[in-house]
């Protein structure tokens, strides 16, 4: 286990136990994957909302913590304790479990927050060497083998450990440990790298008079993007996601969200889809202010060109995909594409438009019906068992003779998926009836055995 | 059906009428369906690039359209370019469109929730350059929409495709109304190709080319679209003994009626 909650550490569990022990001990125990990638991410957020309220050098300091440079910034928050104890209970609020420590260095407050007594600890200046003498040497940030080894020697308090001989400590674990000490009696300075919110790319207009016509506003628009695209040029960007806020004189806000299947960086593209939905607004007595924020930005990637030696070029279509994606919704548009699967309904599958090719087809052995139907529909039939084609069936009140038929084709259940699929069996059979109708037919079930089926028959498909 | 003889006056005349009504129009260039038969009845031997084409099945494909979808998917992979695929109602099967020859990877399909959302973006994709074809399932097409779709499709020069599909089959009386679209298809079946052993041979079609600008109206019987999504003529006569059949009486009837 990496990490117990604070119900399971009053059972007594504690980091570091094989997860079978726990079982043992305590059986309805709620067991988590370890995430160490979305936790990171999340850190970062949080180091984000840090920033955002607390102080701007902000860091995340993983696996678990993160890292404030509070110089001058406490004050704003009334003092180092009240700022802590703020910090904590907003923690509290969100579910989070925190200790916090300040301290002259970051190696001992990083040590004072893991291994102090207290939950909040505040260290005054220039103590910093008393508070962490009597802490364990696991709260020096070295790496596990090193820790080991100083435990090897007897060592186990950061105080010892310190006053020891530097030469032979180097000499036998590599110049982390003098590093980590100077680090944090403050000796050695020590670099955060804040993390930096990138503000998005945003343009902005006001009006002497609110504007309410919807030419007025598509004027405006267009006046909007080319600073918009400008300075996405200048970080070698696209948007994905376009946000134009049409603050009202009456307070209130009106906004259009557009977005792209591919990072787009094109005025004409961009202005077009804006003003496609001019309709959708409602400028009530008039808008004084519009803001034009690309909320979601990524890089473009420049692709080479194919030669026309070569192939002939595919005409570019993603921004047709945007605009009938603004009309009808990104899930509306789709392509089919391939899945191993002998179940006729689940050999296809829906991806993006514009997904990536990755050149599978279909097997081309078995002829397939132009229309699945969504379901199949019961059919009455007349068929010789067990692997006769009908010789008639009745769909949606139609008595149909057939004239010839194709079959079976026989598709198993797939008993990976699930028990009830183990035995399952369906025949299908391409059925001609004498108008020269075709029909996809099946009958679930093998015609001889009951486990494989409800011997029922079925239509699923239309051929022409 | 013997083609006409090639007239050279008649030819000038249609010449001047084509310079009359298209005031800086761009022959577009055609799509030759591969048969002489067919394309001899065209206007410049084949389907017009940049004009809208109407498409319906006959009997009860005229709910169902899987003839007539099959029909204009053998069009669409035979040209070049992405295939935009709109309808409401989504029961195509791609795989069936990959065996007349139209790669799932070239056709992107758009679920419209309504006729209105259909006419919509059929019209946007038309005056998109670059596609090859444009196919829309769509019930009803007044004349403004379909004139509306033709001036559409006459900027980009893609190939507009409308697949008139109903809900019920007394509402398929709609094919009769005028629309602008440049020709107009019924597509019905007839008995598959008779095998000299059991099984279901390659199957046939009625085509009926209902209307055709500058053209005249004719039926073709051929044979299903292939791999490469080509039509074939009938190599063999029906024989008379299924082509006399009441059930083909009663559909030549209802088609007659529709």
């Amino acid at each position: 286990m990496l990490s117990v909650d604070l119900a399971a550490r009053r059972l007594g569990l504690r980091p570091g136990t094989p997860v079978a022990k726990a079982q043992a001990l305590h059986p309805d125990l709620l067991i988590m994957d370890a995430d160490p990638d979305g936790d990171r991410a999340g850190l970062e957020r949080l180091s984000l909302w840090f920033q955002h309220r607390i102080a701007p050098i902000v860091a995340p300091d993983p696996p678990d913590g993160i890292v404030l440079d509070t110089t001058g910034a406490d004050h704003l928050h009334g003092g180092e304790a009240v700022m802590l104890e703020n910090m904590v209970s907003r923690l509290k609020e969100a579910g989070i479990t925190a200790r916090a420590a300040i301290a002259d260095t970051w190696g001992a407050a990083h040590a004072l927050a893991r291994y102090g007594r207290e939950r909040i600890t505040l260290v005054p200046p220039g103590e910093t060497a008393a508070a962490i003498t009597d802490l364990p040497i696991e709260a020096l940030r070295l790496p596990a083998d090193i820790i080991d080894g100083l435990h090897g020697l007897g060592v186990s308090r950061i105080g010892p450990l310190a006053g020891m001989p530097r030469a032979p400590l180097t000499l036998r674990f590599g110049p982390d440990v003098a590093r980590r000490l100077d680090q944090a009696f403050g000796r050695q300075a020590e670099a955060i790298v804040p993390v930096r919110l990138q503000a998005p790319v945003q343009v902005s207009r006001n009006f002497a008079e609110p504007i309410s016509a919807a030419e007025t506003i598509a004027r405006y628009i267009t006046k909007l993007v080319p600073p918009l695209c400008a300075g996405l040029e200048e970080r070698e960007q696209g948007v994905r996601r376009l946000d134009l806020l049409l603050h009202r004189v009456d307070s209130r806000t009106e906004a259009v969200r557009v977005a792209t299947a591919m990072p787009v960086r094109d005025v004409r593209r961009l202005t077009r889809l804006l003003c496609d939905r001019i309709e959708t607004i409602d400028p009530g007595f008039g808008i004084e202010r519009m803001v034009l924020t690309a909320s979601l930005a990524e890089p473009i990637l420049h692709r080479q060109g194919v030669s026309a030696l070569i192939e002939e070029e595919e005409a570019d279509v993603s921004d047709l995909i945007d605009t009938l994606a603004n009309r009808v919704g990104t899930q509306a548009l789709y392509r089919f594409a391939p899945v191993e699967s002998d179940v006729p309904e689940r050999a296809v599958c829906r991806v993006p438009a514009l997904a990536p090719e990755d050149g599978r087809d279909w097997p081309d052995h078995w002829p397939r019906p132009t229309r699945l139907l969504p379901r199949p529909e019961p059919i009455q039939t007349m068929a010789v068992l067990p692997d006769h084609p009908p010789v008639f069936f009745i769909w949606r009140g139609i008595r149909r003779r057939i004239r010839c038929a194709d079959g079976p084709e026989r598709v198993f259940g797939e008993w990976w998926k699930g028990d009830a699929e183990l035995t399952t069996v369906r025949d299908y059979f391409r059925v001609e009836d004498t108008s020269g109708e075709t029909f996809w037919v099946y009958r679930t079930g093998d015609g001889e055995h009951g486990e494989t089926g409800s011997q029922g028959w079925f239509l699923h498909g239309l051929f022409e | 059906m013997p083609a006409p003889e090639p007239r050279p006056a008649l030819e000038a005349l249609r010449a001047q009428v084509s310079r009359l009504e298209g005031q800086g129009r761009r022959r577009r260039g055609v799509l030759p369906f591969g048969m002489p038969e067919i394309d001899g009845r065209l206007p410049d031997g084949g389907l017009a690039l940049g004009a809208l084409h109407e498409v319906a099945g006959g009997g009860h494909d005229a709910l169902n359209a899987a003839a007539s979808g099959l029909f204009s998917a053998g069009i669409a992979a035979r040209t070049r370019g992405k295939v935009l695929w709109i309808a409401t109602r989504q029961d195509l099967y791609a795989p069936a469109l990959q065996q007349v020859g139209l790669s799932a990877r070239r056709t992107i399909y758009v679920a419209a929730s309504s006729d209105v959302d259909v006419l919509a973006c059929f019209e946007e994709a038309l005056r998109r350059q670059g596609l090859g074809a444009v196919v829309a399932e769509v019930g009803r097409l007044s004349m403004t929409a379909s004139r509306r779709l033709q001036l559409a499709t006459e900027t980009s020069g893609a190939l507009g495709i409308a697949i008139r599909r109903w809900r019920r089959q007394t509402d398929a009386a709609d094919f009769g109304q005028p629309t602008a679209s440049v020709t107009r298809w019924r597509v019905s079946v007839l008995p598959s190709v008779p095998l000299p052993v059991p099984g279901v041979g390659r199957s046939r079609w009625l085509l009926e080319l209902i209307r055709a600008r500058a053209g005249e109206c004719a039926d073709f019987e051929v044979e299903a679209c292939d791999a490469k999504g080509r039509l074939a003529p009938c190599r063999l006569a029906l024989p008379a003994t299924l082509a006399d059949r009441p059930d083909q009486e009663a559909a030549g009837h209802r088609r007659a009626r529709a």
